[in-house]
């Protein structure tokens, strides 16, 4: 029976179609509803909300900053995560199980609670992270962490680590060991096989991890809620406000549709990009 | 003195004892084989050699210099891996560059050498092509190019051809043998198939628990194994009227030990029969030469030479 297959993933399609597309598309027309103060949200089509998004500077300045809060966590997840996956690649037996539990612990635990433990670590200028900074001679006046891009992105960069070390370990995994040792019998140093060898194998990963972890970040709502607070809006924060603050339900939507689509867009085109790059090489 | 010095060299790990001191000269230019079944510690040595493992004991030595005391990476040894484990992300011409790159060869010089040895192991058209897109046999010989281009003192090759379909095995293993001819490089490779092992090299070492059962020229160690072990692990053997008999060596006679033929294979340039005698099961080959041969349940007399 042909239909068999389409029959036995409808619930699964219907489900998906009812919780996800259904609110997905009100959401959309939510966007060109019209609203006033004392009108409340009147179903009308006006361009209103989104002529409103795209002049607004106020608007641009927010998606600017999560997009830019977004691009320094994917850096740095990459730049502390990828090392982090090959030394955890490298263990041996217990050490490896032990700190892989390290790694993905905080996934165990509510990122509400996560994020709050940063913000009693930096919170006021006698914060742990300021102290310990300041003791070690690394700076003289206390940083501001609380509020800024700064505290946004240390957090949220410590949230979403584990999805970049799984990635890059993922990819680490399926190496071929004789590589290395057929790189160094032909003369490479270690540190050479690392640039020459390992790191473009393991590209692919590095890039895949952080597709996730940028994706993640630009749409973060806790931790930005938390550390950034009313005077750090990202794009999510702002959509949360407009929703149940201002309760200008169609520019709420109007930012968050933006947001989706901003987002889809540079996912969607940088897989395709990392797709046809490697497509080649490694299949 | 020999080119390369094995000088009782032993590895443990654990318990166990892998290589047993090994001792063992290689001559410059000459072909030598590891043989023998898994685990019998040629792999460990030969990863000795190219200084991936460490010796727990003993002494290696290269034109009389101490060779353990040099790094891996200094070594300028040519390996050819079983997985060939070339570079997935480099083409072929980059794959066979590297070691020069890492040797400092000038780009000039590079290309040069990259193209010769391209065209020495017949690849001139795929200098382009990421392995991938090649052939397990074609993968083969970019492993081996890079080997080779650096013009290593020793070509280390280990199970090179035991990823490779029968026919293609056979081609390459004469394909090896006449590039080695031509470059002259000193080889060790490490086999546990006897059948390429006896092609393909100047001297055998049959190894077996981590020690050398016999060292010495293939045809000699087929004719005169120096143990039971290399008489079984060379080919097949009968025990018969007290002897070791190979089965090629035993011909159907109007007369000598009386048997029954239970199964007849043909095998196209031979036939194998099984025949029961007194002394047991007879494995026996004979020459196809398009005679008419004694059939399944036939009664016939078995005779050989003295051995």
């Amino acid at each position: 029976m042909k239909s068999a297959p389409y029959l036995l993933s409808l619930p699964a399609l219907l489900l998906f179609a009812v919780i996800v597309v259904v609110p997905l598309i009100m959401t959309v027309l939510l966007s060109f509803h019209d609203w006033g103060q004392y009108k409340g949200i009147e179903p009308v089509f006006i361009l209103k909300n989104w002529h409103e998004v795209f002049t607004d500077s106020y608007f641009l300045e927010m998606f600017w900053r999560t997009f830019r809060i977004a691009f320094s966590v994917t850096v740095l997840a990459a730049l502390l995560g990828a090392p982090e996956a090959y030394i955890l690649n490298r263990m041996k037996s217990p050490w490896r199980g032990i700190f892989l539990l390290v790694i993905l612990g905080p996934l165990l635990i509510s990122v509400v609670a996560r994020t709050l433990g940063w913000a009693l670590l930096f919170g006021g200028n006698s914060g742990l992270v300021n102290k310990a900074l300041a003791s070690i001679g690394l700076i003289d006046a206390p940083l501001p962490f609380m509020f800024t891009e700064t505290g946004v992105i240390v957090a949220l960069t410590h949230v979403l680590m584990p999805y970049m070390v799984l990635a890059v370990w993922a990819a680490l995994q399926r190496l071929d060991p004789q590589v290395e040792n057929a790189a160094v019998a032909l003369g490479a140093g270690p540190f050479t096989v690392l640039r020459r060898i390992v790191l473009p194998q393991v590209m692919p990963g590095i890039l895949s991890g952080a597709i996730i972890v940028f994706a993640l970040a630009a749409s973060a709502f806790a931790t930005p809620a938390i550390i950034g607070g009313r005077r750090l809006k990202v794009a999510s924060t702002l959509a949360y406000d407009e929703f149940l603050n201002t309760l200008n339900w169609p520019l709420g939507a109007a930012v968050a549709v933006l947001l989706l689509i901003a987002l889809v867009a540079i996912v969607v085109g940088l897989s395709r990009l990392v797709e046809r790059r490697y497509a080649q090489v490694f299949g | 003195m020999a080119f390369l010095e094995l000088d009782k060299l032993s590895k443990t790990f654990g318990s166990h004892l892998a290589v047993d001191g090994l001792t063992l000269g290689v001559e410059k230019g000459e072909f030598v084989s590891l043989l023998g079944p898994s685990g019998c510690g040629k792999t460990t040595t030969l990863q000795m050699i190219a200084g991936f493992v460490e010796p727990s004991g003993g002494s290696i030595r290269l034109e009389g210099r101490d060779l353990l005391a040099v790094k891996p990476a200094r070594r300028g040894l040519g390996i050819v891996f079983q997985s060939y484990a070339l570079f997935p992300h480099m083409t072929v011409a980059e794959n066979v560059g590297f070691g020069l790159e890492m040797q400092g060869v000038a780009a000039p010089e590079r290309i040069k050498r990259i193209g010769e040895t391209l065209e020495l192991v017949g690849l001139s058209a795929f200098a382009g092509r990421y392995p991938r897109q090649m052939s397990g046999g074609q993968q083969q010989r970019v492993a081996l190019a890079r080997a080779l281009v650096i013009r290593p003192q020793i070509l280390l090759l280990d199970e090179p051809l035991s990823n490779l379909d029968a026919k293609l095995r056979e081609e390459m293993q004469i394909e090896l043998r006449q590039i080695q001819r031509t470059v002259g490089t000193t080889t060790i490779l490490v086999t546990h198939d006897q059948a390429e092992a006896m092609a393909l090299s100047d001297r055998l070492v049959v190894m077996n628990h981590g020690r050398a059962e016999q060292i010495g020229p293939p045809h000699e160690a087929y004719e005169r194994p120096a143990t039971p072990f290399v008489a079984s692990f060379l080919g097949r053997t009968n025990l018969v009227g007290g002897a070791t008999v190979r089965p090629e060596k035993i011909s159907f006679a109007a007369q000598g030990l009386a048997g029954k033929v239970r199964t007849r294979i043909f095998q196209g340039n031979h036939w194998l029969y099984q025949v029961e005698t007194t002394d047991g099961l007879v494995t026996v080959i004979r020459q196809n030469t398009g005679e008419a041969m004694p059939a399944e349940g036939e009664a016939v007399h078995l005779a050989w030479g003295a051995a």
